[in-house]
């Protein structure tokens, strides 16, 4: 078959970039700058994936809450380089693909669990590391959640566990 | 030719159609209503709407005042869609923009009220609002009028619809465009009456929690325009210092570093909020971690300001001090040195208040872009007019220049009524020639922040032979937040002397006389103002008559409130205080902690209460000691705040504040070390974790048809009073000073 003449589409193709490959809610992304930039920012500046929120530096405030390979983690103290090969979850992925909200993130809005929301993000996410941990959370597992809120939502935060924890419990049977 | 009174109307009420038929109602608000109309000129045509009406029935409110986890623009949109009759699911709620238009020499404020402060977003609201609810369905019935031919007296409207009398109805949406081709009503829609209301006094959710819950709701911090640099700076530590030695050369050899620039200094006739707090370096990168390491490769050499006082220095002359005459006698009331001669019995104590930071949970940030003929400003602010302002006085430019806008703000607590962040981004655009967007650390926002000031107050009470109070002398010595703020010293007392708050006007003989104390450190507004720092004294000190004189301490306080009535109240919040309704909240709270039940678990119940804002609040707390560990079991507020709009958010409201209270009561104080502030992260400002707050928090409000007061900061002041009381009842261990825990530890 002959060939048509070609006119240069004037891109050269780049070779693959060395890379840290890693899955952030499903989907498979790779890290080309940095390998000691913290996945905090590598979520917010280059993802733009703002639910995982800046607040503190040192891990203290929870803020920035994701799972790593469905384990609770603090983005700002975690490097790319240690993350090849991982799976993050962050507030994004909680909800399904089609838009229906985890029981958690329903329970947050039935309880109202709001103020300035800032802290929100993280508490989902220290949530539900919980109740992958306890289907049925006391109080006192409640509070192993070190999660800071300045706005003082803390008991619509518990309420809206022990709804959330009832809500997947009656899912179950 | 237009005659006066419908020029009058069109100032006030705007109505648009748009291209897609929509209706569109704005309302130009009458602050200015002086202005000639042919000053008005063009300025009026690109008026925001409040209310949109899609064709397709969906109804767009925009919120005007910014929101910092207030629930503003939740209860905004309720206001208007209330009047309107909107079907509240089909209701989209959007934040509005700064309405800033050039006026003759100074801004006009297109829509009103737009701050975050002192709770007043809600009564003006209240005011302003309904009015654009009611004339956006005065429109749609007259248009629902013309298509059924029937009288619009007959029409009623219900969920978005109009309904005429032999039950036919129309959507709002159907009738959008024709309702926007029809001129404003000729007088002022008619206002519901408050039994007919089917949203205003229910439950609403936050507007945004969707958005929220699914991290898709963009804070200010979220933001980050293509084109931006991000910014962050290397502030002098030492306050009132300057840069002294800067090698820059390793952090500009960095990949991805843009450019390094230095901020002066601020002048000492620079107000503060308007200007940066400190003289600073910046690293402007291509992303936050870039800029972040180029920060720390700069090298930079310092030169301390004037020695700053910590509170220790501060409190340690005071007893001297006292002595001298106060800067401001604020009240006298009767004889209080004669009443006092005569008492039976004295009672005297001495509180002291710590320096504390805002610590609000997003850090100041600010997208900047400045042109040569406009500039848009992105970030949190409860103060966007004297955002405006700031950047005004930076760029020259126009009010009409500058877009300016309010996204959600991850707490605030007072600290961006200050817009030095805003002046920051400023003046790094300028001088960057390129957008850039400001990030501030944690550390950042310890290290320079316009802190709560630091008090002592020192009070002195005469009692009869009945015990009750016949004198009563208040000294505060406090570092007041308005030096630096353009107000003349004199007038420094006016933020932290309240001349009305109780209990003055219910004891003959009050004196109330303020010292002014300086630490040299900035001080700014930090949620409900001094009255966070005034309610513990005072009610902590009637805990101390009522154990002094083995009085019960619901009955001393509902017997110093006396009979029913309207006290004089000259500050905000005012002209009156009810002293019933501050009995009735009390009493409220008291019976719901079980005041009188007998306990024998260990468990102190303590009470307080404060008239803040318009607001009338009480607090009971229960707490044990378990071990060495304190325990908080429960909180009740209940509150009397007039009017509640949404009363699932008046209730988040009270009860984060109350919680807020604790949580800064319990532990929260700055220091300061080698002449700076010690803190840098949470690990040394342990905000509460959950575990720390009370399980059961439980909230109170009184059915009110008066006019709402709004609801954000009269939860705080009473919490750390009846905190403190209640662990007295618990311990014995009277504690004076805030933060609690430390002192209590120190006691016990």
């Amino acid at each position: 078959m002959p060939r048509l003449p070609q006119t240069d589409p004037g891109i050269t193709p780049q070779p693959i970039r060395p890379g840290i490959d890693v899955s952030i809610n499903g989907k498979p992304f790779r890290h080309t700058g940095d390998p000691a930039m913290p996945l905090l920012w590598y979520l917010r500046d280059v993802l733009r994936l703002t639910g995982c929120k800046y607040a503190c530096d040192d891990g203290s405030c929870g803020a920035c809450s994701v799972l790593v390979d469905g384990k609770l983690a603090q983005a700002c103290g975690v490097t790319m380089q240690k993350l090849q090969g991982r799976s993050i979850t962050t507030v994004e992925g909680l909800a399904q693909a089609d838009g229906t909200l985890h029981p958690l993130q329903q329970a947050w809005i039935d309880e109202d669990a709001i103020l300035c929301g800032y802290c929100q993000p993280g508490m989902l996410i220290a949530a539900a590391d919980l109740l992958a941990r306890k289907y049925d959370p006391s109080d006192s597992d409640i509070d192993g959640i070190g999660n800071l809120c300045r706005c003082g939502s803390y008991p619509r935060v518990r309420a809206a566990i022990k709804r959330a924890a009832a809500a997947m419990k009656g899912a179950r049977k | 030719m237009t005659r006066p009174h419908d020029a009058a109307r069109r100032r006030f009420l705007k109505v648009l159609g748009s291209a897609s038929g929509a209706l569109i109602v704005g309302m130009r608000l009458p602050a200015r209503a002086d202005t000639p109309d042919e000053l008005l000129g063009d300025a009026l045509l690109p008026l925001n709407p409040y209310v949109r009406i899609e064709t397709d029935g969906t109804v767009v409110i925009g919120a005007r005042d910014p929101e910092v986890g207030q629930g503003i623009r939740t209860a905004e949109a309720r206001v208007i869609a209330e009047e309107l009759d909107a079907d509240w699911p089909r209701v989209v709620v959007v934040p509005l923009p700064l309405g800033a238009e050039d006026g003759n020499g100074e801004p006009r404020w297109t829509f009103g009220h737009q701050e975050a402060r002192g709770s007043t977003g809600m009564p003006a609201a209240w005011n302003d609002l309904r009015t654009v609810g009611a004339t956006a369905r005065n429109l749609l019935v007259r248009a629902a009028a013309q298509r059924f031919g029937v009288n619009a007296r007959r029409l009623q409207t219900r969920l978005g619809k109009v309904i005429a009398p032999d039950g036919r109805m129309l959507d709002y949406g159907e009738l959008a465009t024709a309702a926007s081709l029809l001129p404003p009503a000729n007088i002022a829609p008619k206002l519901k009456s408050p039994e007919v209301f089917r949203l205003v006094g229910q439950d609403a959710g936050d507007v945004d929690a969707r958005g929220i819950v699914t991290g898709r709701e963009l804070h200010a911090i979220d933001q980050l325009p293509g084109n931006a640099l991000v910014a962050v700076i290397a502030r002098c530590p030492y306050p009132g210092g300057a840069l002294k030695a800067l090698d820059a050369d390793a952090a500009r050899a960095l990949k991805g570093v843009a450019q390094v620039l230095t901020i002066p200094k601020p002048a000492a006739t620079e107000l503060l909020g308007a200007r940066p707090l400190a003289a600073g370096v910046a690293v402007l990168a291509q992303d936050t971690w870039t800029a972040l390491r180029g920060r720390e490769l700069l090298k930079i050499e310092w030169k301390p300001g004037a020695p700053v006082h910590g509170d220790d220095a501060l409190a340690a002359p005071l007893d001297a001090r006292f002595e001298e005459a106060p800067s401001t006698q604020v009240r006298d009331d009767g004889d209080y040195d004669h009443a006092r001669k005569l008492a039976h019995r004295a009672v005297q104590a001495r509180y002291r208040i710590a320096t504390v930071a805002h610590a609000e949970l997003e850090p100041s940030n600010c997208i900047a872009q400045v042109a040569d003929d406009n500039a848009l400003i992105i970030a949190p602010l409860q103060n966007p007019r004297g955002a405006l302002d700031a950047v005004q006085q930076l760029t020259g430019l126009r009010p009409s220049q500058i877009e300016i806008r309010l996204p959600r703000s991850g707490g605030g607590m007072g600290r961006t009524l200050d817009n030095d962040h805003a002046a920051e981004a400023v003046m790094l655009a300028k001088a960057a020639k390129h957008p850039v967007k400001l990030m501030w650390t944690r550390a950042d926002a310890f290290a320079n922040d316009p802190y709560r000031p630091f008090a002592v107050h020192d009070i002195s009470a005469g009692l009869d032979r009945k015990n009750r109070i016949t004198a009563w002398r208040q000294r505060i010595a406090s570092t007041s937040r308005l030096a630096g703020r353009g107000e003349p010293r004199e007038r420094w007392w006016l933020s932290e002397a309240h001349p009305d708050d109780l209990p003055a006007g219910l004891v003959d003989n009050y004196r109330l006389d303020w010292f002014a104390l300086d630490s040299l450190l900035p001080r700014g507004n930090w949620r409900a103002g001094g009255h966070g720092i005034n309610a513990f004294a005072v009610q902590v000190f009637l805990d101390e008559i009522a154990a002094a004189t083995r009085q019960d301490p619901l009955q001393l306080r509902l017997d110093l409130l006396g009979e029913p009535r309207q006290l004089p109240y000259r500050g905000h919040g005012g002209p009156v205080l009810d002293t019933g309704r501050l009995a009735q909240v009390l009493k409220l709270a008291a019976d719901a902690i079980g005041w009188t039940k007998k306990r024998n678990d260990g468990h102190g119940l303590g009470l307080a209460f404060h008239f803040t804002y318009g607001g009338y609040v009480a607090h009971a707390l229960e707490v044990s000691m378990q071990g060495t560990r304190l325990v908080m079991h429960k909180a009740v507020i209940a509150a009397d705040l007039g009017r509640v709009i949404n009363p699932l958010g008046a209730r988040a409201a009270l009860e984060g504040a109350t919680l807020d209270g604790l949580s800064t009561a319990l532990g929260l104080r700055i220091t300061l070390k080698d002449g700076r502030i010690a803190q840098q992260g949470f690990r040394d400002y342990p905000l509460a974790t959950m575990t720390q707050m009370p399980r059961e928090v439980q909230t109170i409000l009184v059915p009110s048809q008066e006019a709402p007061t709004g609801a954000y900061e009269m939860g705080l002041p009473g919490a750390a009073p009846a905190f403190a009381n209640a662990v007295f009842a618990a311990t014995t261990v009277r504690v004076r000073s805030l933060p609690i825990l430390p002192e209590l530890m120190r006691l016990l």
